[in-house]
């Protein structure tokens, strides 16, 4: 057995083509699927009408099945019913789909951890609705599930590996390329992996540095 | 081209959906008793044994299950050894289960109480024995919730195997949805499928995490 790293060199640029769509791919996913997290918890907070039925069904669809399916089904479903969409979208759709969902389920679990009477008592000292949700209910459960969305942002970033599949040029496929050109797939997958793990790690330190920012509040306190 | 009816397509579903529970099956079991090996080790081993698993939970939680799949089959390769689909598939989504159960299993025997340990080493037990009568069934009540939870990402994780060419649920998917080309109905059959399996596991992990914690215990 004899390992040859030198082979990859004519390919370092296909690497970083494919870190590059893999950023930001992870990048937007992680605003628009906390964004689209906030709402559903919002919209599921409210109450039982059939809004918060559907997103609920919603979230139970994507955390029961797997992330490549639910590509699939957007990538080849979609067109099929005369809806086009590009390998891309597809994937941006459905990363953010799954951590919109994820993070909603997180969510209300802090929200949950709120007792229910400080929310009550901002809005009887006169704030509106949406600031009290804001600053009394958003804020703080943010804070309580800060580790566990690092995680789930982590995870969805990994978990983008398999948009390759549907032939978007990102990390997985540039290695895949690769492998189909020098026959070298033990090299290019060891050295892919490595830039995964080492995106994962920058991934929790980013996220901690902003969290000691935004929740800079909960420091020195008794939380 | 022959035409398919609903009927053979949800047939041959169901024909391979029986290797994505044999595989599930596997890969549970088997990361389950790597995973255990690994938490005992853990907790009592020696320093470079505790740091040496704790960097192996770290690299298998920090890259994609994809890749490991990859390595397992192109690896297995560069070693000399001409695997299958099939071994690499259950190599890998193994280890991938056994890093995760470690960490969750570790949590678990942390939350009991230290007290529990001091008093029953003063009481004369020694490391296996405490381990045995006093904190493994305290611990194994915290994990079991979590431990069913997990079993849901373990079926979903199977479907990673089809990319490495095993044919089980997805694999099954895109093979007739290259012969019969209906992939709105064969997707969403290959989600419902995944679904039926997981949703009761999902369901039963959180009756079982509400009646630990409603319970009061801890």
């Amino acid at each position: 057995m004899t390992l040859d790293f030198s082979t990859l060199l004519p390919y370092s640029g296909h690497i970083l083509e494919g870190l590059v769509t893999t950023l930001w791919l992870t990048v937007v996913t992680t605003f628009v699927g906390i964004a689209l997290a906030i709402v559903v918890a919002y919209v599921r907070d409210l109450g039982s009408g059939i809004m918060s039925r559907l997103l609920g069904g919603y979230v139970e669809v994507v955390r029961n099945t797997p992330f490549i399916v639910q590509l699939f089904f957007l990538f080849f479903g979609l067109p099929a019913l005369g809806i086009p969409i590009s390998a891309t979208v597809a994937a941006l759709v459905a990363m953010i789909l799954n951590l919109g969902a994820y993070t909603a389920e997180i969510l209300r679990a802090g929200i949950d951890s709120t007792a229910r009477g400080q929310h009550e008592a901002s809005r009887a000292l006169g704030l509106s609705r949406l600031q009290s949700y804001r600053h009394v209910v958003l804020v703080p459960a943010f804070s309580r599930i800060y580790p566990s969305l690092i995680s789930q942002c982590i995870i969805v970033m990994l978990g983008s590996a398999v948009v390759s599949q549907i032939s978007v040029f990102d990390l997985t496929y540039a290695a895949n390329f690769i492998q189909s050109r020098n026959f070298r797939g033990f090299e290019v997958y060891l050295v892919v992996t490595l830039i995964y793990l080492l995106l994962a790690v920058g991934m929790r330190l980013s996220f901690e540095l902003v969290g000691r920012r935004l929740f800079a509040f909960r420091q020195g306190g008794s939380a | 081209m022959t035409d398919f009816t609903l009927w053979d397509i949800v047939r041959n579903l169901l024909l391979a959906g029986r290797w994505t529970v044999v595989l599930s099956l596997i890969a549970f079991v088997g990361g389950a008793g790597v995973g255990l090996v690994l938490t005992l080790l853990r907790m009592g081993g020696l320093k470079p044994i505790r740091w040496l698993i704790r960097l192996y939970v770290d690299v298998f939680q920090g890259t994609p299950l994809l890749m490991q799949l990859f390595l397992a089959y192109f690896g297995a390769a560069v070693l000399g050894f001409d695997v299958s689909a099939w071994t690499a598939a259950s190599v890998a989504l193994t280890l991938f289960t056994s890093a995760f159960l470690c960490d969750i299993w570790r949590g678990c025997v942390e939350a009991v109480p230290s007290g529990q340990w001091q008093a029953s080493r003063v009481l004369g037990l020694n490391y296996l024995q405490s381990m045995r009568h006093v904190i493994l069934p305290q611990a194994l009540r915290l994990a079991v919730p979590p431990t069913v939870g997990f079993s849901v990402q373990v079926i979903k994780g199977t479907a990673l195997a089809s990319v490495i060419g095993f044919v089980e649920l997805t694999k099954a998917g895109t093979m007739l949805n290259n012969a019969a080309f209906a992939p709105f109905t064969i997707f969403a059959l290959v989600a419902l499928g995944y679904f039926i399996l997981c949703y009761p596991l999902s369901r039963y992990a959180r009756y079982l995490e509400k009646r630990l914690y409603g319970a009061g215990i801890r």
